[in-house]
């Protein structure tokens, strides 16, 4: 299909946003200079333009905002639930009420499309405020016959791809619970967790209880090595997060790592085509794809492959990329220039490897960092694009006879984070359910989120909860 | 004349068989006065692999099983080791126990296996949770066995640090793979013949005598293996930085022979979440 006709722009304002063109951080309740006067710029992925200056946080920093945590846990660990769960409860209608600013500044940032950002990862953050505050005097009733108290300060790391949305995750759970936190948002988009320690201090939460450092790996080696932090929370790549299980091996802390995926997302025969078409769409390109649960694996059953490829790309052809702030814009900018490099040489490694490779014809700004959305087919199990996870929009698609070979094939990968399965017979949605090794599995609906859910991973995706009940247990230590 | 007894030849517990170690070394247990009581196998690396190999095959059968059926099986395991008490004991008094502190060890083995055998059935009730998602959806969390798990025994337990540990770990479907204690090891050899008489699948149990020291680094690294119980003391932390490598799962169990709750099944068990879209005829966005 070709595209004879475009929509008008329509551009999200950005008139009433109110960003300083500088930012220190955020430690014992004052924004304090980085101690040695380090500053990197964050930009908007989609011009190349500057945004804002960031403190970069040293070993000094860093130390000083391990020392205000520590200093505040006591107070804090000793209010009563109820009291800090109010606290909390202030957070989440905080952030409601400057929604709009929130998912501005998120798309300014990290390039994600405002449609985004605004309907999905500014309501969650919210309303994971909201659901764990509701926790913080009622956890006697989790875990039956068992004693329990906060750990004391969590070093909490985050990602880039969704940034607030992860500083909720980290956090909430984490003062729910009675614990204080050092928080680190990724290097290319900090500014949604500073605009979070303007919340918290609106809120009123005593100093110390969560600070907000930021700064490059560096920061985050230095965090991690800490003795003070009892608790190390990570979300990222494997690869750092098996040095972060290491420094938490070493220094007797609890640990829970959110980390890589490469997800199967299975259509059987029987599946609602049209409708699996649409969470193929929605379970690679959602977030360009820099998705730790993206359905990156597609696997098709032989019989309705020609008719599931040739929907996927009529649907691909009418995806719109460009301009995160245009609320029609499905696919926004890539996070980074690094991470479109790291991209594009998967891109080059699937044609080498023998797969074939489509994309639609679109234009692309000229200015900014692009992709546009991308599938294979003609791929081999043993291919780098079907292993390892390029964290773009970029689809490998393999097909699938019986239910025991795309079980075998599904979790034949040292990932387990998620999977996706298409079907309309339940009790093989439920054979499936039970044999992916997934911490979430996602049947005739895909890349679907919940504070009451909980979300992580089997294998090398890392372990713990994030979300839900079970995600209580990762902030406590039990007698 | 006095009759002269017959020696046991303690030997592995691997896949349902009682192997001499491939390495064809052993270590003497020795009684209090000196003499040697057996010679037991200097377990190797390899050993372990070919535990774990057979572990891994097993694991998948074991867990599907019904909770109701892996209830019956352990239950079983108590039975057993009922009927095999006096023997026990007598093992256990020749590694220096008194009689009471050895009846004491095997009656808390049989009691914790009963203890275990009940909550084979209750546990993924009580844990699992159908979360109120604020979307049109069907979604609940429940457990599952992580899968391979490899355990380090407390050294000072003859038997009941064996099953204290044992227990939860395939209660909860996984299958293990265990490291008695080295220097009362001979009771946890003994107890693989109770494994092998009560329908516990071949593979399941793996029992292996050697050194903590030797065997601990292999444990921690083996790719195949999903989680590493210690429940031995004075392990050293950075023998362990190597499970880091493949994100396996540690679990420190520091009092073990003392305690039991359904806690410790959990604790080598992942939580998997499942959506489905709910229909909802009366307003759209349901459906798929």
């Amino acid at each position: 299909m070709t595209k004879d006709w475009n929509l008008s722009a329509a551009p999200e304002s950005t008139s009433h946003i109110q960003l300083q063109s500088e930012y220190g951080l955020f430690i014992g309740g004052k924004w304090i200079k980085p101690s040695d006067g380090s500053y990197f710029d964050t930009s908007n992925p989609a011009t190349e333009k500057r945004i804002a200056s960031i403190a970069l946080a040293g070993k000094k920093d860093v130390d000083a905002a391990f020392k205000a945590a520590d200093h505040a846990f006591d107070g804090w660990s000793s209010l009563s639930g109820a009291e800090r769960g109010k606290y909390i409860f202030r957070i989440a209608r905080i952030i409601q009420e400057k929604s709009r600013e929130f998912a501005v500044i998120e798309s300014m940032d990290g390039g994600k499309p405002i449609r985004e950002s605004r309907d999905i990862d500014i309501p969650l953050a919210a309303a994971h405020f909201f659901y764990y505050a509701g926790w913080a005097d009622k956890l006697d009733y989790v875990f039956p016959g068992r004693k329990m108290r906060p750990l004391g300060v969590a070093a909490q790391i985050i990602p880039w791809n969704f940034p607030l949305l992860m500083a909720a995750w980290k956090i909430a759970p984490a003062l729910a619970c009675g614990n204080t936190v050092v928080l680190k948002p990724a290097e290319t988009t900090s500014l949604t967790a500073l605009k979070l320690a303007e919340v918290i201090d609106e809120a009123g939460l005593p100093p110390g209880v969560v600070n907000i450092i930021t700064g490059d790996g560096a920061t985050g080696a230095l965090m991690t090595a800490h003795p003070t932090p009892k608790k190390l929370a990570f979300t990222g790549s494997t690869e750092v997060g098996k040095q972060i299980y290491k420094a938490a091996i070493q220094g007797g802390k609890k640990v829970t790592l959110e980390l890589g995926g490469k997800a199967a997302n299975i259509i059987f025969d029987d599946a609602p085509i049209d409708a699996a078409v649409e969470g193929i769409i929605n379970g690679i390109y959602f977030n360009q794809g820099h998705v730790c649960c993206a359905g990156s694996r597609l696997f098709v059953q032989e019989t309705v492959y020609d008719e599931v490829l040739a929907k996927l790309k009529r649907r691909m052809d009418s995806l719109i990329v460009g301009d995160p702030m245009d609320k029609n814009t499905d696919i926004g900018a890539i996070n980074s220039k690094a991470q479109l490099k790291t991209i594009e040489r998967y891109l080059k490694l699937g044609s080498e490897e023998g797969a074939e490779i489509y994309q639609p014809a679109c234009n692309l700004p000229e200015k900014g960092y692009w992709c546009k959305p991308t599938l294979f087919t003609n791929v081999a199990q043993s291919n780098r694009i079907a292993q390892e996870e390029i964290f773009g929009p970029v689809l490998a698609i393999q097909t699938f006879r019986t239910i025991e070979e795309v079980i075998e094939k599904a979790n034949n990968t040292p990932y387990g984070l998620s999977a996706g399965v298409w079907t309309d017979k339940g009790s093989k949605i439920f054979q499936l359910t039970k044999e992916l090794k997934a911490g979430v599995v996602w049947a005739n609906t895909y890349n679907k989120f919940d504070p009451t859910s909980p979300f992580g991973g089997f294998k090398e995706s890392g372990f713990g909860r994030e979300g839900g009940i079970h995600g209580l247990e990762a902030y406590l230590s039990f007698d | 004349m006095p009759r002269l007894d017959i020696k046991k030849t303690y030997k592995l517990f691997i896949g349902g068989k009682f192997p001499r170690t491939e390495s064809g070394r052993s270590y003497p247990i020795k009684d209090e006065k000196g003499g040697v009581v057996a010679n037991l196998c200097l377990a190797s690396r390899k050993d372990f692999r070919n535990a774990v190999v057979v572990a891994r095959k097993a694991q998948a059968g074991w867990a599907n099983m019904t909770a109701y059926n892996r209830g019956q099986i352990l239950y079983r395991l108590a039975e057993m080791l009922e009927t095999r008490r006096d023997a026990f004991t007598a093992e256990m008094q020749v590694l220096g126990l008194s009689k009471q502190q050895a009846k004491k060890e095997v009656d808390t083995s049989i009691d914790r296996l009963v203890y275990y055998a009940g909550w084979c059935d209750k546990y993924s009730a009580l844990f699992s949770a159908v979360n109120p998602t604020a979307t049109a959806h069907f979604n609940f969390s429940v457990h599952e066995p992580t899968g391979v798990v490899a355990a380090i025994l407390p050294e000072e337990s003859p038997l009941l640090g064996l099953i204290s540990t044992l227990a939860p770990i395939i209660a909860g479907g996984n299958s293990v793979i265990v490291l008695a204690s080295q220097m009362k090891a001979i009771s946890a050899v003994s107890f693989g013949e109770v494994i092998q008489n009560s329908d516990v699948p071949s593979g399941v149990v793996n029992i292996l005598t050697g050194e903590g020291q030797e065997l601990l680094p292999h444990m921690a690294s083996h790719l195949d293996v999903n989680a590493l119980v210690i429940a031995r003391s004075g392990v050293d932390l950075k023998e362990l930085m190597v499970a880091s490598e493949n994100v396996k799962r540690l679990i420190h169990w520091s009092a073990i022979s003392t305690e039991q709750d359904p806690y410790k099944i959990l604790d080598t068990q992942e939580v998997k979440t499942t959506w489905h879209p709910v229909q909802e005829s009366a307003s759209s966005g349901g459906g798929y």
